[in-house]
């Protein structure tokens, strides 16, 4: 049958539709419903009371993008063991050696990022990176 | 699809966002008496009887104030960031299988969808949610919002490599990304006592699931991003109104979604014991279903009844050097008994 992948998903298109519609409807629901009142002050950012000084997009720490990065290397590889871990009942021990070898691959990477200090949040403790 | 077929469709999916919607509330409320019984107070009692139309009066609260755009935001992302949160909550349901298959008008009456790749799906719709806590802190141009969401997505990403390879040892053990078949898979028992539940044979992979999944969800004791003694409310401090509500349903939202998952990949779903007449037969698989996702939802607020928040840097070396880790020797470990298990069955017999 082949447009059976397609019909399965038109159930979680349809979801996906009501879903939409719900949360656009709250959101209509209380701009409507809603009291409208702004001053100057109520639509400032909010500081604890203080006049916010500057724009809040300043710079932030390289290790936001670090962690960012080592995620999608990671995560490709925590993707790739899927589809190994539906069939490996079939591929049986080549498929395990196989993996392990993968593995190994990536384990060295893993250990270099940390003797790096790539995964320490603090100065002190990655000396410095 | 025939007509028929999509109408009933459409009414089984309105009929599970009533649930779901009416259970996101009442977890709320749940929530917030459990956690007061814990610290000897009683919670909400004033509205309905012992409270209970409580998230009735909330709702009219939040649809009924006013909603602020602070005038230095992003008016479009500030605008969408809550509505992509609780899509993408909601959205996940879609392939859990609530009870074993009943056809009703050539309709699945307890599953929404269920492709091939559930798992998968199920993975792809959750980590977008990262989207709108991320773009909601950055278009609040506000410092506590960006500060709350840069951690949140930081956080949120790191643990998710533990989540993913912790249910690996499940698929290993049942070789399909079917949420219904995983489920199909922990039907009967182990020496006709033991449920054939995966959380036995993959304690690990559970454990590394759980903590992974309370700190995806933005968790005590993993919710850094809203620590509102440092923060004020993290990423959400600009939001008021029905988009605050949004962001609210969806943190909760989420909580039930990960019960949901919790109970499908590794506690049997919805078999449990069946008895009595057949009319009892077709609720009682629900029931059990419900039960379970009841007590996961029990641990998350007994969780933030008991346990102190971490500290920043103690969570990110936590997720990669301690659950990322354990959580891949699991799956190596799990595909090593599998491979050498007919030789280990003949070393012992």
């Amino acid at each position: 049958m082949p447009n059976y992948y397609i019909q399965s998903y038109i159930p979680i298109l349809m979801l996906l539709a009501v879903v939409i519609l719900l949360a656009v409807g709250m959101l209509v629901a209380s701009y409507l419903l809603g009291q409208h009142r702004p001053t100057r002050e109520k639509l400032t950012a909010y500081e604890c009371g203080i006049t916010p000084t500057g724009d809040a997009r300043h710079r932030f720490s390289v290790k936001f993008y670090l962690v960012a990065m080592l995620f999608i290397l990671f995560d490709v590889e925590v993707i790739f063991l899927y589809p190994w871990a539906v069939i490996f009942k079939e591929l049986g021990i080549f498929g395990f050696v196989e993996m392990l070898l993968f593995l190994v691959i990536v384990l060295a990477g893993f250990a270099y990022l940390w003797k790096k200090g790539a995964l320490d949040w603090t100065k002190a403790d990655s000396g410095g990176l | 699809m025939p007509p028929a077929v999509i109408l009933f469709t459409l009414v089984k999916i309105l009929l599970l966002l009533v649930v779901l919607l009416t259970a996101v509330a009442y977890a709320v409320l749940f929530e917030r008496k459990v956690v007061a019984r814990m610290q000897s107070r009683w919670g909400p009692t004033r509205v309905g009887p012992h409270g209970l139309l409580q998230p009735l009066a909330d709702a009219v609260k939040l649809l009924t104030k006013e909603d602020i755009t602070p005038s230095s935001a992003f008016r479009f992302i500030y605008t969408m960031a809550p509505l992509l949160s609780l899509v993408f909550a909601l959205l996940a349901f879609a392939v859990i299988p609530f009870g074993p298959p009943l056809t009703l008008g050539g309709v699945d009456a307890f599953q929404v969808a269920d492709p091939d790749i559930g798992l998968l799906f199920l993975f792809a719709v959750s980590s977008m949610g990262v989207y709108g806590i991320t773009l909601a802190g950055w278009s609040s141009n506000s410092k506590y919002s960006l500060l709350g969401s840069l951690r949140s997505t930081a956080q949120m990403i790191s643990y998710e490599l533990a989540v993913g390879l912790s249910v690996i040892g499940v698929l290993l053990m049942t070789g399909s990304l079917s949420l219904r078949t995983i489920v199909d898979a922990q039907a009967g028992t182990y020496w006709g006592f033991l449920p054939r539940w995966h959380v036995f044979p993959q304690i690990v992979g559970f454990f590394c699931f759980y903590v992974g999944a309370i700190a995806e969800t933005n968790r005590l004791p993993f919710d850094m991003p809203e620590a509102e003694t440092e923060l004020v409310a993290g990423y959400h401090t600009e939001y008021s109104s029905m988009k605050f509500a949004m962001f609210f349903m969806a943190e909760y939202a989420n909580m039930v979604a990960v019960s949901c998952v919790a109970t499908v990949l590794f506690f049997g779903g919805w078999h449990g014991p069946l008895f009595g007449p057949p009319s009892l037969q077709v609720v009682l698989p629900l029931f059990w279903f419900a039960l379970k996702v009841f007590c996961f939802l029990f641990v998350y607020v007994w969780l933030r009844g008991t346990l102190p928040r971490f500290r920043y840097d103690q969570l990110m070396a936590f997720g990669w050097k301690f659950l990322m880790p354990v959580a891949l020797g699991n799956v190596i470990l799990t595909s090593f008994v599998i491979v050498a298990w007919p030789a280990l069955s003949r070393f012992w017999s």
